[in-house]
């Protein structure tokens, strides 16, 4: 019996009963267009989030204090350490030493409440110096950043970013108001175009000021403290170089021998690239798994209307022995019965995930959130295909089977 | 053709062994038309599953065509009905939502040759129905189902054509129609024909009639006819 007369034979009996055929199909398409669609949403997640830590600039370079140690060796937390100063960011900046950093800034981070007017809002505050759009990646949409001469002489100018300004200032201009941090007086001197970074770590919720302004007004007590030191690598190809001169350079000026007791450590924007990529990729398993469940359920619902069309057709199942089908050829009948159900389903289900996915960004309620686009991968179309014509095999094989098993004679008997 | 010796067969109902038939010695040559006669219990219909290898019997030899098919497995015996037998049972038996050309074609679909859809009209030609091969079961009459039935039984070109009450669920003209169309198949073009009956009327159209009674051969006779 060839693949095209089972095939007939098994549209035939699938026609017989349209609705039910459909209803089963159903189930089937509902699961698969729940994986596409959900694997689709995790792929927009981990695009978007890719993005983010993108536009924090590609060729960035990290480094942190490591944990200080009291005299106990007991660690007192991650980035507690006070170990980076203004002397190791030149010595960075050097470019005999750092052949391939463009430049490095120090940042000292300080929180508190912003005022202006009657309006106040809570952002961080960042010191650091001129560098500091050219490392980050930042691009100013009014005004300008501050110079050398603003740091050197502790001016209090901040640059504010696009969250900021929207939350204090309404439809004022921003430029040269006055605002105050912790109850300090600030002029404005610009504002950063926005990254459309969305969220927690959103890159327009910033304030940045000279480090030394910084460190005069709003740090206090905790005195010149460098947080993180941001270096620029000058391409990504030589993030890694860059990244084992400023070791280099550290562990020269920490006057540390052994690497491994350094007391600084470095972080890349691949590294944490890396780290994103991992947790998107685990999100959108999550969410294909919790789909999949679906799709077993419909594989149940084959198998269950598969197990009622044997019992219905008994009778025919035994003229056909009758008349000269063997085992194999009963079973390959009723296998693809299952797998046409279940392989319609399959591919109806991608139409409906692809067509819900592509329209997702023009339902409003999802283009005015920050819900991620959906994006339809060709490996989850492919795998959701076969998968349900796998499903159809899976759960038609004991139906089809006990189709098979049959005795022509009681079979024929069958009413 | 078909050589039968010594064939019982026993079924088991639970400890109960019941015996269906008890010894049975048939000899049926080429061209011969036999009606195998018996009341309802005196062992005809298992006797027709074993003659259409259905069914093996528990003991004995069955000869068709010089192969003994007494120890045939599952798939051997689907062969054999395939190659060897054509079935007309008294329900017609045509597969529903099919043209009577699709179910002529069955047997040669499972036999794996090629040229069916010619033979198939060409065995519906045979039996009076090349008008009717697209219709389905339902909308042709008792009567041209059974002739669609017969056409499926005779497409494969089979040794013997094993009718069981073929005419049970016929009305008389019907009835006689169909015996018509048997007897000659078996008189025109020396098809052996064994027919599976109850009544006297029906056995008439058979050559030889043999009957069975509680699981042995009791008559076995030239018809007068």
């Amino acid at each position: 019996m060839n693949l095209f007369e089972a095939l007939r034979i098994a549209g035939n009996g699938l026609l017989a009963n349209r609705l039910r055929s459909a209803l089963t199909t159903l189930g089937i398409l509902i699961g698969v267009t729940a994986v596409i669609l959900l694997v689709a949403v995790g792929n927009g997640a981990s695009v978007q989030i890719n993005n983010q830590v993108q536009s924090l600039g590609a060729n960035v370079i990290y480094v942190y204090p490591s944990n200080a140690r009291g005299t106990g060796g007991v660690s007192q937390g991650f980035g507690t350490g006070q170990t980076l100063t203004q002397a190791d960011v030149d010595a960075i900046n050097n470019r005999q030493q750092a052949a391939d950093v463009v430049a490095a800034i120090p940042i000292a981070q300080s929180g508190g409440q912003i005022t202006y007017g009657n309006q106040n809002y809570f952002a961080p505050t960042t010191g650091t110096t001129p560098a500091f759009p050219t490392v980050r990646n930042y691009t100013l949409a009014q005004g300008s950043f501050f110079t050398d001469d603003d740091v050197n002489a502790r001016h209090r100018v901040v640059v504010l970013g696009q969250t900021v300004v929207d939350n204090l200032f309404g439809s004022t201009d921003p430029i040269g108001q006055t605002i105050k941090i912790s109850r300090q007086s600030f002029r404005v001197i610009g504002v950063f175009a926005s990254k459309g970074g969305t969220g927690l770590g959103s890159q327009d919720n910033v304030v940045v000021a000279p480090i030394t302004t910084v460190w005069a007004y709003l740090t206090g007590a905790r005195g010149k403290v460098i947080s993180q030191i941001v270096a620029s690598a000058s391409s990504p190809s030589v993030v890694t170089q860059a990244e084992t001169e400023i070791t280099t350079i550290l562990l020269q000026r920490h006057q540390i021998s052994d690497p491994t007791q350094a007391d600084f450590q470095l972080q890349s924007q691949q590294d944490i690239l890396t780290q994103a990529n991992s947790i998107a990729t685990a999100l959108t398993l999550v969410l294909g798994a919790i789909a999949g469940i679906s799709l077993v359920v419909g594989g149940i619902g084959i198998m269950n209307i598969m197990l009622v069309t044997v019992t219905e057709r008994t009778r025919e199942i035994g003229i056909r022995k009758a008349i000269g089908a063997r085992r194999r050829d009963i079973l390959i009948q009723f296998l693809i019965e299952a797998m046409v159900l279940s392989g319609l389903g399959g591919a109806l289900g991608i139409a409906v995930g692809a067509l819900l996915a592509n329209q997702a960004p023009n339902i409003p309620a999802i283009a005015s959130s920050n819900f991620p686009t959906p994006i339809v991968s060709v490996p989850s179309v492919v795998l959701a295909f076969s998968v349900s014509v796998a499903i159809g095999l899976f759960f038609g094989i004991y139906p089809a089977n006990r189709a098979a098993r049959l005795h022509p004679i009681e079979a024929l008997r069958y009413e | 053709m078909i050589t039968l010796e010594g064939v019982t067969k026993t079924y088991r109902m639970g400890r109960l062994e019941v015996p269906a038939l008890q010894g049975i010695d048939l000899h049926i040559g080429q061209g011969e038309f036999v009606a195998i006669m018996g009341a309802s219990g005196s062992g005809k219909s298992t006797l027709m599953n074993i003659l259409g290898c259905l069914d093996v019997p528990t003991s004995g030899r069955y000869l068709l065509d010089g192969t003994d098919v007494a120890k045939f497995d599952d798939d051997q015996l689907a062969r054999i009905r395939n190659r060897k037998i054509g079935f007309v049972f008294q329900s017609f038996n045509l597969i529903p939502r099919t043209s009577a050309l699709h179910n002529v074609e069955m047997p040669l679909v499972y036999a794996g040759e090629r040229g069916r859809t010619e033979r198939a009209r060409e065995a519906l030609g045979s039996v009076g129905l090349a008008d009717r091969v697209h219709h389905q079961p339902t909308e042709l009459s008792g009567g041209q189902q059974q002739r669609a039935a017969i056409a499926r039984a005779l497409v494969t070109n089979p040794a013997i054509l094993l009718a069981d009450e073929p005419t049970g669920n016929l009305d008389s003209v019907s009835s006689v129609e169909i015996m018509r169309l048997l007897a000659n198949l078996n008189a025109e073009r020396g098809r052996t024909v064994i027919l599976i009956t109850h009544e006297q009327d029906i056995a008439r159209f058979a050559k030889r009639v043999v009957e069975l009674r509680d699981g042995r051969i009791v008559r076995d006779a030239m018809s007068a006819a």
